[in-house]
């Protein structure tokens, strides 16, 4: 599975155990965790100093829940390592890339290349999201 | 009007590149099917019964003549002669090979068109009042905003895989002539009683098989917070509403299942964070915006009085010209319903030839109507017999608009892989039976609407008089529904007794309209005969 793993960070990779969300009740030093689609990113908030890492989970490429939750926890100040996991595809990318993620770990592997240029789709975007870009209305008027 | 600068023109330039990089990844079979359909859908590219169909998108249904000659040019030069203008004032191509989509996004692009969205499971294209900016009794054109939602909407990364499509409808006068209410958000620009000018906001609207008026959710938004509290309903819907069932996905059925008060208040809360985060564009942008869209330059001195002693031309004024704001001008709309038509269909010739009347005639404007339809919306009175014979030349003098052969219509199961029944041909039947222009004017303002299959894209819950096509054990029937409004009186239409054949929906409704004129009160149209009397005197008439 591993070798699938494409991260766009410079730091090493979370070495500590990735639990379920469910999982996160039992334990009060959590660094690693994986959401599901219908898991609340929200409960997560109260964690982010000590999170790591971060999986989103996608089991089907058409369900959008996890762009919101990757954007939540950006929005909310999260810094680590946060990886959409799962049908990942390459002409999903770049919606991934604005809501935040920085790693991927998609079923199917993904050349490295193919995901720089998916991610340079947008020459100029028109939304201010998390990923520092300015949108046109700001590129507008300065 | 709107012009593309060079940042617009930067994001449909790089839109066709992806495209045509994803058309030839799907030809030479490196994408399946099933992962082509979503990214085709994006870019309005649907595979129906018999062949592609790009369904192309005008925002708020406004067009230059330059751009709507291009359409006209497109049905020539990649279908076979004609386009098909829809209920969500977008045109669709019924004939399109897959290998000329790329071609086609290209030539769009050039004059700053698109088909960006108008299917999927993204926000669609953004409709409007299609009279904004020349309706006497508006509150405030509500194009710029409709074009501050265009841009927004535009390859948003978060809501690009909602639950199910969602679709923005925006108006700026109390008369709704956008269905407003039966969206899944409904804006209404308003003046409070301070004289500030701001938005209500309707969440939970729909059609489809489980009709839905929009309750509001915001009585009064400041207008410069509107892509503020979008992205907080947007996103409340996108983590909540149901993908378990996509005939329950809708934001109405969230909206229905938690309950106006508790969706409002989770909004609000998403709303309260999301206004810390300076996603909203500056006052400076509206005012580029709404610069765009200031009025022409109308002449003050254009005459109010015409000549009407051409009685068909008279007709046709009385019928098709609508008051404007502005003294001596008036609002044309062009019938696209001519006797035995094709309800919403234009040949290449007929489309260029209103794009040349929207040069010569109307500041060089045109809309497009949800009733399936073409508006010129600033025509000086003086100009309006010119206008006329221009128009009946190519027979799209039909003097019908509101009466009951100003027929909406899906494309049905002529066209549609999701139908259950034909629409065309009923509607072409009903407008054959009811040809006499004399009893069309008698029965007065009718709206009649055909739906094809439950999903409704023929607006029948809306009819004054509604039809829905349906398959009974393998053969055509269609049902018939009384009641519906989408104006500022919306109403949903229920279903009024069992189904009838292709002939036998056209004698009912001959039936409808007789108890009809035995029933009305001086200056009551249909509905509000309906409103008055109820079922029971139609349901005698009709099943006796």
């Amino acid at each position: 599975m591993d070798d699938t793993l494409i991260r766009l960070r410079d730091d090493a990779a979370s070495a500590a155990p990735v639990l379920a969300f469910a999982e996160l009740a039992e334990t009060t030093n959590a660094a690693a965790v994986r959401l599901s689609p219908g898991d609340d990113a929200r409960a997560l908030l109260p964690l982010l100093g000590q999170l790591e890492l971060v999986e989103v989970e996608f089991p089907g490429f058409n369900d959008g829940r996890g762009y919101s939750a990757a954007r939540i926890l950006r929005e909310h100040g999260y810094a680590g390592e946060l990886r959409a996991v799962g049908q990942v595809l390459v002409d999903q990318i770049s919606h991934y890339h604005r809501c935040g993620f920085d790693a991927f770990r998609p079923d199917q592997p993904i050349a490295r290349a193919a995901i720089d240029k998916a991610i340079a789709t947008w020459p100029e975007v028109y939304q201010r999201t998390v990923d520092g870009r300015a949108p046109i209305w700001a590129l507008r008027h300065g | 009007m709107y012009q593309y600068d060079t940042h617009d023109q930067a994001m449909v330039d790089a839109r066709v590149a992806e495209f045509s990089d994803q058309v030839a990844r799907r030809l030479s079979g490196t994408l399946s099917e099933e992962q082509f359909r979503p990214l085709r859908l994006k870019n309005g590219l649907y595979l129906q019964l018999h062949a592609y169909m790009l369904r192309v998108a005008i925002p708020y249904g406004t067009l230059s003549s330059r751009q709507l000659r291009t359409l006209g040019d497109i049905a020539d030069r990649y279908d076979r002669g004609y386009g098909h203008f829809t209920t969500r004032q977008n045109i669709q191509y019924n004939w399109i090979r897959l290998e000329d989509a790329p071609a086609i996004l290209a030539d769009l692009a050039a004059v700053g068109m698109h088909a960006i969205q108008t299917s999927g499971n993204c926000i669609r294209n953004t409709t409007a009042d299609h009279f904004a900016g020349a309706a006497p009794d508006e509150v405030a054109d509500p194009r710029p905003y409709a074009e501050l939602l265009r841009q927004w909407s535009t390859f948003h990364p978060e809501f690009d895989y909602l639950p199910r499509k969602f679709k923005v409808a925006i108006i700026g006068s109390e008369t709704d002539r956008a269905a407003m209410k039966l969206h899944d958000i409904g804006i209404q620009v308003i003046r409070n009683d301070a004289g500030e000018e701001g938005l209500r906001v309707h969440v939970g609207g729909g059609m489809g098989r489980t009709p839905m008026i929009a309750p509001v959710i915001r009585e009064f938004l400041p207008p410069l917070q509107m892509i503020s509290y979008l992205e907080a309903c947007l996103r409340v819907y996108n983590r909540y509403g149901r993908r378990d069932n996509k005939y329950k996905a809708r934001i109405k059925i969230l909206v229905h299942e938690i309950g106006a008060d508790e969706y409002r208040r989770q909004v609000e809360e998403e709303f309260a964070h999301i206004l810390t985060l300076g996603l909203e564009p500056p006052p400076a942008e509206f005012a580029r915006i709404a610069a765009q869209f200031a009025d022409p330059a109308f002449d003050p001195q254009a005459p109010e009085a015409i000549d009407r002693s051409d009685p068909d031309f008279a007709l046709w004024v009385d019928q098709n010209v609508h008051p404007h704001k502005a003294a001596g001008y008036g609002i044309v709309t062009v019938s696209l319903k001519p006797t035995g038509g094709i309800p919403g269909d234009a040949s290449a010739d007929q489309i260029r030839l209103v794009a040349d009347l929207a040069r010569d005639y109307s500041f060089d404007e045109v809309r497009v109507t949800h009733a399936q339809n073409l508006v010129l919306p600033h025509v000086r009175r003086a100009d309006l017999h010119a206008l006329w014979q221009r128009l009946d030349a190519a027979g799209l003098a039909n003097a019908n608009l509101d009466l009951i052969s100003d027929i909406i219509a899906c494309p049905g199961l002529d066209y549609c892989s999701l139908a259950n029944a034909r629409s065309i041909p009923l509607a072409q039947k009903i407008s054959q039976r009811f040809a006499d222009p004399a009893r069309q004017r008698d029965l007065g303002e009718l709206k009649l609407k055909i739906s094809g299959c439950i999903n409704a894209c023929g607006h029948h819950h809306a009819g004054h008089i509604g039809v829905l096509g349906v398959d009974r054990k393998g053969v055509e029937n269609y049902q018939l529904l009384f009641g519906g409004s989408e104006g500022a009186d919306t109403s949903l239409a229920t279903i009024i007794g069992p189904g009838f054949s292709e002939d036998g929906i056209v004698d009912a409704i001959e039936t409808a309209t007789g108890v009809y004129l035995a029933h009305r009160s001086e200056g009551e149209r249909f509905i509000d005969t309906y409103r008055r009397i109820g079922t029971a005197p139609f349901k005698e008439a009709i099943y006796g």
